[in-house]
């Protein structure tokens, strides 16, 4: 671990330098979507790239994200890897028919004579004080969706790893991006990858419960485990890492270790992420439980107006209000 | 808006008497270069091609596919544009382009295959350069423009090579040119300047929505706001259809961008084989476009020209035989392989793919075997 050539970034950063890697790799890398040449994106992930790269690797898409999607699409039939980047969570809808009925069939539809290697890059969730529809999280109608695969980075380096290995895959990956915690900091080992696209990873090791959480929830998660510890409970923390698929064998050997568990996630819980991997460790578990599985989410409401998301997201407390319930019994 | 009332290159009239207007000579000039096996071979092919539908209908009416998307009524906007298509260029129809399949080397079984329910495709685009059908409309223009943004930025545009040169032609009806999606791609395609042109088979009913509940303005200017400039082209003549789809490749090819295409036809048949066309329509407008039939009016041009029986019985007695030919294939068509279900969902492995595939293996074997 000495040898390795550790860098300090912040998501974003780390997503850039990802970025960076990809587009060097493969000339066949595009970038595009809304505003993220000269300005680099609202959210600057992709600043700098523009004089690297000139403007036939990354350029601005006119405001259509069915058009960002659907030529997508058609770059990758052409031999293209788009990386397209939706601006904000709330934005993906217009893309949604391209993304459902087109990008995630066409390989099944052409009987694998055609592959999607296309990325769709979102900044998702809540706890910026936005407008409306700048706070969603949209990743149940991804991860519902046959044919794509669903992932989200929750610390700098798995934002750096993860996004290569999406560009990399033969097919469409939805990137979902914690928006709050893009100027969160960590190491980024700059060498290896740390694992594979699709695998969880267990973040804290415990004995008594074990929370699951993925992207900006993530950090909220492991805060709740740090004053679940203060109050003698030993909380695993495990982060999705990849929603679809999601990695089951390291979920169910952590369940078969802490007999309860708790799911924490910012979107609605009706019909949620949170609600199969509910149900399937239910399937799959069902002896080693000695509670049920209880999932903290938003409130089945539209996202609430910002004076409001505080109370909205679920917090550490809320987190662990949970956590009592399910060793109360 | 009387579709008569605007201007509309025609060089075959509906009594099959050939004659180009000044304002069009150059597309004439595309029709001169043509020799009489060529013209043909456009005869051939539409006359194939409708009783390929015929035959179609009455397979989907004795049960043996599930669907059936006549096409009957525009042959010549099909064959005509198809074969103006060059040896690089890529095609994304809609799902009635049958006539253009077969200017491309798809396999009529395949299309059968698909609206028996056997696949969802199953020709190979790469191979073929004809793209899969697109069933969600419009969705396909978008991948069109896609597509040749990748050409142009593979600098195959306008490179003087013809070997090298290539450009997308996308089809679409006028029912589609009302989705968000069509919009979209002339606008892509005007910024980018990308090489393709726009084909609409205006064959003025979607499903039981006339034209005159699609579009205010006629469609072929439907491009302008975006830059897109559009002819209209008689869609019931092969030479026209074929002339101007040549032109407007080629200039696409070179590098000067975006074009539209207004083929104006009429479907005879029924959307689909679901469809029933005499609750929204007078049968004295079907009879008036069947007075302007593409192939009955190719054929008196071709007499005129010389062509002898012998060539219209050859190819009605092919005919024949194709009819009887895809009947036994499409009997013959086995029933996919179950475990197919799970193929090429994903090109990589997938962990609930491979358990779902291992379930179902495993199920029906406890069931004592699935064929």
């Amino acid at each position: 671990m000495a040898m390795s050539n550790y860098q300090e970034m912040a998501i974003a950063k780390a997503l850039n330098a990802g970025l960076r890697k990809a587009m060097q790799r493969d000339d066949k890398v595009l970038v595009f979507g809304e505003d993220v040449a000269r300005l680099g994106g609202v959210f600057r992930v992709t600043e700098g790239l523009l004089d690297e790269f000139g403007d036939s690797r990354i350029f601005n898409s006119p405001i259509a994200e069915s058009g960002i999607v659907g030529t997508a699409i058609g770059l990758a039939m052409r031999g293209y890897r788009s990386v397209a980047e939706i601006q904000f969570d709330g934005f993906v809808f217009p893309a949604f028919n391209q993304i459902t009925t087109q990008l995630a069939r066409l390989t099944y539809r052409s009987e694998g004579f055609q592959q999607m290697p296309v990325v769709i890059r979102i900044p998702v969730g809540g706890g910026i004080g936005a407008v409306e529809h700048h706070s969603e999280s949209p990743e149940a109608y991804f991860a519902h969706t046959p044919g794509l695969r669903v992932v989200s980075p929750s610390n700098p380096n798995d934002a750096y790893w993860m996004i290569q290995q999406a560009i990399e895959s033969p097919d469409p990956v939805i990137f979902l991006e914690p928006k709050r915690r893009y100027w969160q900091k960590g190491p980024v080992n700059l060498d290896t990858a740390p694992l594979p696209l699709h695998s969880a990873r267990m973040l804290r090791e415990g004995t008594d419960l074990t929370l699951i959480a993925h992207g900006p929830m993530v950090a909220t998660a492991l805060q709740a485990a740090e004053l679940g510890a203060e109050e003698g409970i030993s909380i695993e923390v495990i982060d999705l890492r990849s929603l679809s698929p999601v990695d089951y064998p390291t979920l169910l050997a952590s369940v078969q270790k802490t007999s309860r568990v708790v799911i924490a996630q910012e979107a609605p819980n009706n019909v949620s992420l949170g609600s199969e991997i509910a149900a399937r460790i239910a399937e799959q578990a069902y002896y080693y439980l000695e509670a049920p599985v209880i999932r903290v989410g938003g409130f089945d409401t539209p996202y609430p107006p910002a004076k409001l998301e505080e109370e909205y997201l679920p917090d550490a407390d809320r987190i662990l209000e949970a956590v009592d319930r399910v060793l109360a019994y | 808006m009387t579709p008569a009332t605007e201007p509309m290159l025609q060089l075959l009239a509906p009594d099959g008497s050939y004659g180009v207007e000044k304002e069009y000579s150059r597309y004439g000039e595309v029709i001169d270069s043509l020799g009489e096996d060529q013209l043909k071979t456009f005869y051939r092919d539409m006359a194939r091609i409708r009783r390929f539908d015929q035959e179609a209908i009455a397979l989907q009416r004795q049960g043996q596919l599930g669907l059936w998307v006549p096409a009957i009524g525009q042959e010549a906007a099909q064959i005509g544009s198809g074969y103006a298509v060059g040896k690089n260029d890529h095609i994304f129809p809609s799902y009635r382009e049958h006539g253009v399949a077969i200017t491309h080397g798809v396999e009529l079984m395949s299309i059968l295959k698909m609206m028996r329910g056997v696949n969802h495709g199953g020709w190979n685009p790469e191979e073929t350069r004809f793209h899969l059908y697109a069933i969600v409309l419009g969705s396909q223009v978008l991948h069109a423009v896609g597509y040749a943004m990748g050409v142009k930025l593979d600098g195959k545009v306008g490179t003087g090579d013809l070997d090298n040169d290539l450009a997308v032609i996308s089809y679409f009806g006028d029912g589609a040119t009302a989705e968000g999606d069509v919009s979209e791609s002339l606008l892509f395609a005007a910024v980018n300047e990308a090489p393709i042109v726009f084909f609409i088979q205006n064959n003025q009913w979607a499903i039981s929505s006339n034209i005159t509940s699609q579009t205010k303005v006629p469609l072929y200017r439907r491009g302008e706001g975006f830059g897109v400039p559009g002819l209209r082209v008689d869609g019931n003549d092969v030479l026209a259809c074929y002339a101007a789809t040549k032109i407007h490749m080629d200039e696409a090819r070179e590098g000067k961008g975006p074009y539209l295409l207004e083929a104006l036809t009429y479907r005879i048949g029924a959307h689909t084989t679901s469809d029933d066309p005499t609750k929204y329509r007078d049968e004295e407008e079907v009879e008036y476009w069947r007075q302007r039939d593409p192939i009955a009016r190719f054929e008196v041009f071709l007499r005129r020209q010389g062509v002898e029986e012998d060539f219209f019985e050859e190819v009605a007695v092919a005919g024949d035989e194709l009819a009887k030919d895809i009947r036994e294939q499409t009997f013959a068509l086995p029933k996919p392989p179950l475990e197919s279900i799970f193929d090429n969902v994903y090109s990589d492995d997938h962990p609930e793919i491979n358990a779902q595939r291992a379930w179902l293996r495993a199920y029906e074997d406890q069931m004592g075997g699935h064929e």
